[in-house]
């Protein structure tokens, strides 16, 4: 079969009151699930993408509502520890670039946020997901800005773990967020490095600019780590999600790409990685590092971290706050509908 | 630059400064996902412009960040504080028409802002949009939206008048500025089913004021918030 004849052939007709591709309602046959069950399978192991309209298994389509949802939320409440210092910024040009990586995460919530709707899932839903706490985002953002420094760490080591973890998306199995992936992969490797710069020159700058970046980098390096999620063998959904390619890649075996990226990276910034058992391992070809706190992460996770209450609260009240604005507009879309815009 | 000249381009770069700094305290907080975007985009605009009027008068961040109160030179309605969502959309209708209709003419002419303003009336075209267009959303939308509309409109009136007091070193006659302001912004009030304010437009501590140095209260503390980090590290670069 020819890719093109195969891709026809997962697509199931639309049914309506049924969002497409569906899988597992009362009246497809034992047979014909089996059928698309095998193509799905096929498509997958052929390295084909999987599109909206695609047959699927439920089971995949929840993990990457979920994957996807989570990635988008993570967006939108990391835009968060880095709008705090917006009004701060010592210069006008870093003012400018952080305003426009600010603005950059707010458009990646979007893409993001479209390619989970692709899934049958409306946005405020997921948004709803995330105000109840029944959604979650990426654990670094609980942790505070204290000073001017944490901006540049975060772009070089948050933003930096981002990639490690999302560059691999760009070939996930779902077209979508793949897609999403490769727009947004570009724009992060664009604020890692202006992070990275941001470091370098507070490290050559005065003793107080280096000691506040050695601060930064202190207070961001672990929660950096723990961002490629639990160990191996402790995570939940990691096996699935590599037989369906929307993973690539194991959890530890980021983390590891990841230290052996920001080690020389560290050392031509002048600044050290506070892990005492950092060292290159000649046989393994790469570097040893110290056991991760997983307590604090789990506590992060549960909502007991530094910043939890305090994000999810700003992100509930902008919306709450922002829902008569919303009301408004949908009242006038409903009183103009048909008419003209006067845009040009 | 001629000296008259330079207190052209702080009294313009002021307003574009000091309006992009409110906007960006919207960030993370915008009533979408879109407006966060779009309202991060104009406040990026507005820097942008701040950055090549200051650059002309001077250093800019030593103009940004070492000046104090009584030497901004921006208008008071600019450094209003955001208030709620009706409040920083009559601020951007008021101010981004004013704009608009400035950068035209400059454009237009032939002088040293000839460059800047062919640039900034595209930006400030869009931003008049923007404003425009949740001025009809809100103003024609539910009750609520109405009432805070109209609340906004009124409450930020009196700072207008200000923006058509003689810019010393700028070549544009204020008069049929205002003229034209007033009947676009009136347009788009009447559009949107909004009186148009009755309350006087300058007043004893209005007119001209800002582009004098006098600030409103809530001024100075927006600028603490701005230069500390700058000020605590004095010769340093970032």
């Amino acid at each position: 079969m020819t890719t093109a004849a195969a891709a026809a052939a997962r697509r199931t007709p639309d049914r309506p009151g049924v969002p497409a591709g569906s899988a597992g309602t009362a009246e497809e046959s034992a047979a014909e699930h089996q059928r698309h069950q095998h193509l799905f399978d096929a498509a997958v192991a052929a390295d084909d993408r999987i599109e909206p309209r695609d047959w699927m298994p439920d089971a995949y389509r929840a993990t990457l509502v979920r994957q996807i949802a989570q990635h988008a939320h993570s967006e939108i409440i990391g835009m968060q520890p880095e709008a705090n210092w917006i009004t701060r910024a010592p210069s006008l040009r870093r003012k400018a670039i952080l305003m426009a990586k600010v603005q950059d995460e707010a458009g990646h919530g979007l893409y993001l946020y479209s390619a989970a709707e692709t899934l049958g899932t409306g946005r405020e839903e997921l948004l709803d997901k995330l105000h109840t706490g029944r959604q979650k985002y990426s654990s670094i953002f609980n942790y505070p800005t204290l000073t001017w420094a944490d901006v540049g760490a975060i772009g070089w080591l948050v933003d930096g773990a981002a990639i490690t973890n999302q560059v691999p998306l760009c070939r996930c199995s779902y077209g979508p967020y793949a897609r999403a992936m490769v727009r947004i992969c570009k724009e992060e490797s664009f604020h890692q490095r202006q992070g990275y710069e941001l470091l370098l020159a507070l490290s050559n700058g005065t003793s107080a600019q280096h000691a506040m970046a050695q601060d930064a980098v202190d207070r961001w390096w672990w929660p950096s780590l723990m961002m490629f999620g639990p160990p191996d063998d402790e995570s939940a959904h990691s096996a699935q999600s590599m037989a369906w390619k929307i993973k690539r890649h194991s959890n530890d075996e980021l983390r590891q790409r990841f230290v052996d990226i920001c080690v020389p990276q560290a050392k031509s910034l002048g600044l050290t990685l506070p892990d005492p058992d950092l060292r290159w391992n000649e046989e393994r070809g790469h570097h040893d590092f110290g056991p991760i706190d997983w307590t604090e992460f789990k506590e992060v996770l549960k909502g007991n971290g530094p910043c939890n209450e305090q994000r999810i609260t700003q992100r509930r009240r902008a919306h709450d706050e922002g829902a008569w604005v919303r009301e408004a507009a949908a009242a006038y879309a409903k009183k103009h509908t048909g008419e003209t815009g006067a845009r040009a | 630059m001629t000296p008259l000249r330079t207190a052209a381009a702080l009294a313009l770069g002021d307003d574009a400064l000091i309006l992009s700094h409110r906007l960006g305290e919207w960030m993370g907080h915008a009533p979408a996902l879109e407006e966060e975007v779009a309202l991060a985009n104009i406040a990026l605009d507005l820097l942008g412009q701040a950055r090549v009027l200051l650059s002309t008068a001077g250093d800019e961040d030593d103009l940004a960040y070492l000046r104090e109160e009584r030497a901004f030179r921006n208008v008071q309605l600019v450094e209003q504080p955001n208030g709620d969502f009706a409040h920083t959309i009559a601020r951007q209708l008021y101010f981004s028409t004013y704009q608009h209709l400035l950068y035209g003419e400059l454009a237009r002419g032939d002088s040293e802002f000839t460059g800047l303003a062919a640039k900034a009336v595209k930006e400030t075209a869009y931003h008049r949009d923007h404003a425009e267009q949740w001025t009809l959303r809100l103003g024609d939308g539910t009750d609520v939206s109405h009432a805070r509309m109209r609340t906004a409109c009124e409450a930020l009136w009196r700072f207008t008048g200000e923006l058509f007091q003689p810019v010393e070193g700028l070549d544009v006659d204020p008069e049929p500025l205002e003229a034209a302001w007033r009947a676009s912004v009136e347009a788009v009030l009447t559009r949107a089913g909004l009186p148009v304010p009755e309350g006087p437009r300058t007043g004893a501590w209005s007119a001209g004021a800002g582009r004098q140095g006098v600030h409103t209260e809530s001024f100075g503390r927006m600028l603490a918030e701005m230069q500390h980090l700058h000020r605590s590290h004095p010769g340093a670069t970032w």
